[in-house]
C-alpha cells in the first residue's frame, strides 16, 4: 500500500491542547509543511504569543521563544538582526497582535522586518476565556461586551490586514481562512508565498487567517465554521491585500 | 593606550563595542542619548547593528531575541524609560539570557526632570519587574569606572546569564573625562550551545518563559537563587575610602561617592576620623562592609529621599546606626553640606 499522506516533520508528536473545532491546529499544520516543503526546518526559529499559541512551541519542531504579550515582532526583530539568514516567523492572536500589540506589528511591518507573521484572528480573547478583542464583531457578545459589542461603547474592530497594507515595508500581506478546504488550499499557498518573501528577503509578510474559537463563541465546531462563513469573512473579506513581489523581482 | 576626552554616553557605548557587543536597540530619553547616537554611527563600522525601536517596550524585547539569538547585546535609557522595560527585563531573566541595560538616572516619579538623580535604586536593585529575582547592579562613579564596568558587565551577564544593569546617573552621562580603553583580560565564557540558529541536525533550541505547574517553576526559582548565592560569593564589590581608623563612615554609591570624597577630605583636614564606604556592586550588596565594630555611625547619603538606606540598615543589623541625608528631585548634592551634615552627625567627636 502506498502513503498518499501522513503527518509533517514540522510537527512534534506532542498532542496539542487545542479545543475541538479551533482553527490552530489546522494553520499549525499549513505552516509546519510548508517549512518542510521548503525544506526550512533545521533553519527556522518561531517567536510565540501569549494566548493559546503560547504552548505552539511545544508543536512546531522548530527553534522556538516564547515572546511577551505583544511583542513578538520585536523580539522576532531581535533574533533577525543576528540571523539575517534564518527564517524566523511570529504566530500571533488578536489579542497578542491588535491589542497589546499593536506598536511593535506596526513597526515591524514599517520597518521592512524580513519576518513572516501568522495572525490568527478569532474575534475573542482564548486563553483567558472570552473576553473582547479588537476583532470582536459588532453586536457579537463577549464576556467583558456582555450585551455584545456596542460601538458607540467600545469602537470598532481594527482590520489588521487592511492597516498593515498601507506601510511600505509590508511587502506582501494577505487576509485567508481555513473554513472550507477549497480555503485551507488557498490558506496553504498564501502561507507559502509569505515565507518565500522572506526567503527572497523582500521584507515584511502577514497571513492574517480568519478563524473559529467554538469554545468561547459557545457554538459546536460546526456552528463555529458557518460563523467563520456567515459573520467573520463578510466583515473581514478574503484576499490579497498588498502584493510587491512582482514590482520587487523587476 | 592614551587617554582620551569623553562623554559618559560616548564612553559607554564605546566600552560595550570594545567588549564585543554588536547589537543595540534603543530609543531617545534625556540624559542619555548620546548613547544610542554614538551606536547608531559607530556600530556600522564593526558590522553591528543599532535599531531605533519605536518605544523603550519594543527596545528590551528586541535585546530578549537578540540576546536568546547568542548576540552581546545592549540597552539604555534613563529612569522613566527603565520603567518601561521592566517587563521585558523580567522575561529575559526568566529565560536566563545576557544582556547589558544601561540607566542613566533622572529625577522622578513619573516625567520628573532631566537632572540627575540616584532614584531608581528600587526599580533597579530591588526589582520592577514581576517576580523573584534579582539583577546584577553596577555604580560607577567616574566615566573611567563606567568603562571598566561596561565591560566586566558583558563578561558577568554572558557567564551568569542574567542581565546586568549599569545603574548610573544623568551626570557620568553628560559630563567629560578623560578615559583609557584598556584591553583588560576578559573573562572565559562558557559557549552559548542554548542559542537560537536554527535546529539544524540536532536538537531543538527553546527559550521558554512559561511554566504552567507550579512545582516546575519553583524549581526554577530555586535554581535561580542558587545561581545568585554564587553571585554574592564572588561578584560583590565595594571601595573603602580612609577608612583604616575610622570612627564614622559615610555610605555612597556612584556620583554622590564622587561628592562625599571630596566632604572626607575636608572633615579629614579639620581631624574628624570619617572615612567612606562605597558599594560598587548594588546586588549583590556588599552586606560584609558593615561588619565593623569601631564605627559609631554609618551617615548614608544619596541623591534620592533614601532607598540604599534600607539596604544599610539591613547589613550592620542595627537600624540606630545609620543616618540619612540626600537631595531628590534632580538637585545634586555639594560636599558643603554633606560636611555640615557629618559635623551635625559627630559633634565635637574630633
Amino acid at each position: 500500500m502506498s502513503v498518499v499522506f501522513q503527518k509533517t516533520k514540522g510537527l512534534t508528536d506532542n498532542k496539542t491542547h487545542y479545543c475541538p473545532g479551533c482553527s490552530h491546529g489546522i494553520v499549525h499544520r499549513l505552516v509546519a509543511e510548508v517549512l518542510e516543503e521548503m525544506n526550512l526546518l533545521e533553519d527556522t526559529i518561531v517567536v510565540v504569543p501569549v494566548g493559546c499559541a503560547v504552548l505552539a512551541l511545544n508543536y512546531f519542531d522548530v527553534d522556538a521563544i516564547q515572546a511577551a504579550h505583544g511583542r513578538a515582532p520585536a523580539t522576532a526583530t531581535g533574533i533577525k538582526r543576528v540571523h539575517p539568514d534564518k527564517t524566523v516567523f511570529t504566530y500571533q492572536g488578536d489579542g497578542d497582535l491588535a491589542a497589546i500589540g499593536t506598536a511593535e506589528i506596526v513597526h515591524a511591518a514599517a520597518r521592512g522586518e524580513k519576518i513572516t507573521t501568522i495572525f490568527i484572528n478569532n474575534g475573542i480573547y482564548g486563553m483567558t476565556g472570552g473576553q473582547m478583542a479588537p476583532t470582536t464583531l459588532p453586536y457579537m457578545k463577549a464576556t467583558t461586551a456582555p450585551l455584545g459589542r456596542d460601538v458607540n461603547i467600545q469602537g470598532y474592530p481594527i482590520k489588521v490586514s487592511e492597516m498593515i497594507s498601507t506601510l511600505d515595508g509590508a511587502k506582501y500581506v494577505e487576509r485567508v481562512s481555513v473554513n472550507t478546504p477549497a480555503n485551507v488550499i488557498k490558506a496553504k499557498k498564501a502561507i507559502r508565498k509569505a515565507f518565500e518573501v522572506q526567503q527572497k528577503g523582500l521584507g515584511f509578510s502577514l497571513i492574517e487567517v480568519v478563524s473559529s474559537c467554538p469554545t468561547n463563541w459557545g457554538l459546536t465546531p460546526v456552528k463555529a465554521m458557518e460563523f467563520v462563513s456567515e459573520k467573520m469573512i463578510p466583515y473581514y473579506p478574503l484576499g490579497v491585500y498588498k502584493d510587491e513581489t512582482a514590482e520587487e523581482a523587476k | 593606550m592614551a587617554k582620551v576626552l569623553m562623554k559618559g554616553n560616548e564612553a559607554v557605548g564605546k566600552a560595550a563595542i570594545e567588549a564585543g557587543c554588536r547589537y543595540f536597540f534603543g530609543y531617545p530619553i534625556t540624559p542619555q542619548s548620546e548613547l544610542p547616537e554614538y551606536m547608531a554611527r559607530e556600530l556600522p563600522k564593526v558590522g553591528g547593528v543599532f535599531v531605533q525601536s519605536e518605544s523603550e517596550i519594543s527596545a528590551i524585547n528586541m535585546v530578549y531575541g537578540a540576546a536568546s539569538a547568542g548576540a552581546r547585546v545592549m540597552t539604555s535609557s534613563s529612569s522613566p524609560g527603565i520603567a518601561l522595560k521592566q517587563e521585558g527585563i523580567g522575561y529575559i531573566t526568566k529565560a536566563n539570557r545576557p544582556a547589558v541595560i544601561v540607566n542613566m538616572m533622572r529625577g522622578g516619579p513619573g516625567l520628573g526632570t532631566i537632572q540627575p538623580s540616584q532614584a531608581d535604586y528600587h526599580m533597579c536593585v530591588k526589582g520592577g519587574s514581576n517576580g523573584d529575582y534579582h539583577n546584577i547592579v553596577l555604580a560607577p562613579s567616574s566615566i573611567q569606572e563606567a568603562v571598566d564596568m561596561v565591560i566586566e558587565a558583558f563578561d558577568l551577564a554572558d557567564i551568569y546569564l542574567t542581565p546586568v544593569i549599569i545603574l548610573a546617573d544623568g551626570l557620568i552621562g553628560q559630563m567629560m573625562e578623560p578615559v583609557e580603553f584598556t584591553n583588560k583580560k576578559q573573562r572565559e565564557i562558557p559557549k552559548k550551545d542554548w542559542a537560537l540558529v536554527g535546529k539544524g541536525k540536532g536538537e531543538r533550541h527553546i527559550t521558554k518563559n512559561l511554566d504552567l505547574n507550579p512545582l516546575d517553576l519553583e524549581r526554577e526559582n530555586i535554581e535561580l537563587f542558587e545561581k545568585y548565592k554564587k553571585i554574592e560569593e564572588n561578584e560583590t564589590q565595594y571601595e573603602d575610602y580612609l577608612m583604616e581608623d575610622a570612627e564614622y563612615a559615610f555610605v555612597a554609591y556612584g556620583t554622590s561617592a564622587r561628592i562625599v570624597k571630596s566632604a572626607v577630605r575636608k572633615l579629614r583636614e579639620e581631624g574628624y576620623k570619617i572615612g567612606l564606604i562605597r558599594p560598587k556592586t548594588l546586588w549583590p550588596f556588599p552586606k560584609e562592609a558593615f561588619k565593623r565594630n569601631n564605627i559609631k555611625k554609618y551617615i548614608d547619603i544619596e541623591m534620592s529621599m533614601g532607598q540604599m538606606v534600607d539596604d544599610v540598615k539591613l547589613a550592620c543589623e542595627d537600624v540606630h546606626k545609620v543616618v540619612f541625608y540626600g537631595r531628590s528631585g534632580g538637585v545634586i548634592l555639594s560636599s558643603e553640606e554633606i560636611v555640615d551634615f557629618g559635623k551635625s552627625i559627630m559633634g565635637g567627636a574630633l
